[in-house]
């Protein structure tokens, strides 16, 4: 994981619980993560907007019960992910409520891909792919959607996933290569 | 010790990651690698867009009045068939006792009728025993009745 190593180290009291002050910085650190995963999961900036200060709030509630058996991203993430799982459950049975979401579109989603050092042309073509990435974790199951945002988009390892999303590592590395399997079948199929 | 472990753990880490790439070939490495650069220049620009508070327009209005149209009809469907199960016992009830009168009266009239009978017998076996003395007189009321 690329991400979070700036507060992996925390200071632990004596008995191995991590500091109350530390919270401060755990958030400051892994907020952008945790949005941009669940900005990547819902397509809908305010709901991960909303779900990135529940994530925060139930884990400050519970920051005194983490003991730092895995890293505070991974702790984070797990939330996150049942915080996602839970909505999502929850607007299920709430059908009735609201009929529109504020996902974002796939064309908006995948227009921020920086232009870099490339010709207009490629800077297109890659905007397409990325495009095309977008449908197909679209249509990806909720668990391979998550396990594959995690290893592709946050470079989280498959022990680290294994542990956010409460799986054991073969599991996560099956979905994964299901997931991944798909990929490359419909982007190989358009190329 | 930390740092050992820390520096072991991203060494094993950098490892698998890089296994993994190198399992994909490079279209769709590249395609990855663009979906994740595209992912967080978004988060990014997410993360620092200025905060307005809006009212959220919710356009529920058809689903409102789906709710409301269902709620009536049970309602109504409630009302009219507790009315029309209450109307049934009344006409139920007037039928019966309409059949009940007319038993009744059926009842009456042939009690009625007997005792009419049974006057009527009563009377010719009474005007009939009259003494051997008195048979002319009666006769002669037959006679005059008869007329």
């Amino acid at each position: 994981m690329a991400a979070g190593t700036a507060v992996d180290a925390l200071t632990m009291t004596s008995a191995n619980e991590p500091a109350v002050d530390d919270f401060a910085r755990v958030v400051e650190s892994h907020r952008p993560q945790i949005f941009r995963f669940l900005l990547a999961a819902t397509r809908d900036i305010d709901l991960a907007e909303t779900l990135t200060q529940e994530c925060f709030l139930k884990a400050h509630r519970n920051w005194s019960g983490f003991r730092g058996d895995s890293s505070p991203m991974t702790w984070l993430m797990r939330i996150a992910i049942n915080l996602q799982r839970d909505h999502w459950r929850n607007r299920r049975l709430q059908f009735w409520r609201q009929a529109t979401t504020n996902s974002v579109d796939l064309d908006e989603a995948s227009d921020w891909l920086p232009n870099g050092e490339r010709t207009a042309e490629q800077h297109l073509l890659a905007k397409e792919k990325v495009k095309q990435v977008w449908r197909i974790v679209e249509k990806l199951s909720g668990r391979q959607k998550a396990i594959f945002l995690l290893r592709f988009v946050e470079e989280m390892d498959l022990s680290e996933i294994a542990i956010a999303t409460g799986l054991s590592e073969g599991t996560v590395k099956a979905h994964l290569s299901r997931a991944l399997g798909r990929v490359r079948a419909e982007l190989g199929e358009k190329r | 010790m930390n740092e050992v472990n820390n520096l072991e753990r991203n060494a094993a880490k950098t490892a698998a990651q890089k296994v993994a790439q190198d399992e994909l070939d490079p279209a769709m490495k590249q395609a990855l690698g663009d979906f994740k650069a595209s992912v967080h220049a978004w988060g990014d620009a997410a993360m620092g867009r200025p905060r307005t508070v809006t009212h959220a327009v919710v356009h529920h209005a058809w689903r409102l009045a789906v709710v409301w149209a269902m709620g009536a009809v049970l309602l109504l469907g409630g009302i009219s068939g507790g009315v029309y199960v209450r109307h049934r016992d009344e006409v139920a009830k007037q039928i019966a006792l309409k059949q009940q009168q007319e038993q009744q009266q059926q009842l009456a009239q042939q009690r009625e009728q007997q005792e009419e009978k049974l006057l009527a017998n009563v009377d010719s076996d009474i005007s009939r025993q009259v003494p051997e003395a008195m048979e002319p007189l009666a006769q002669l009321m037959n006679e005059y009745e008869t007329q």
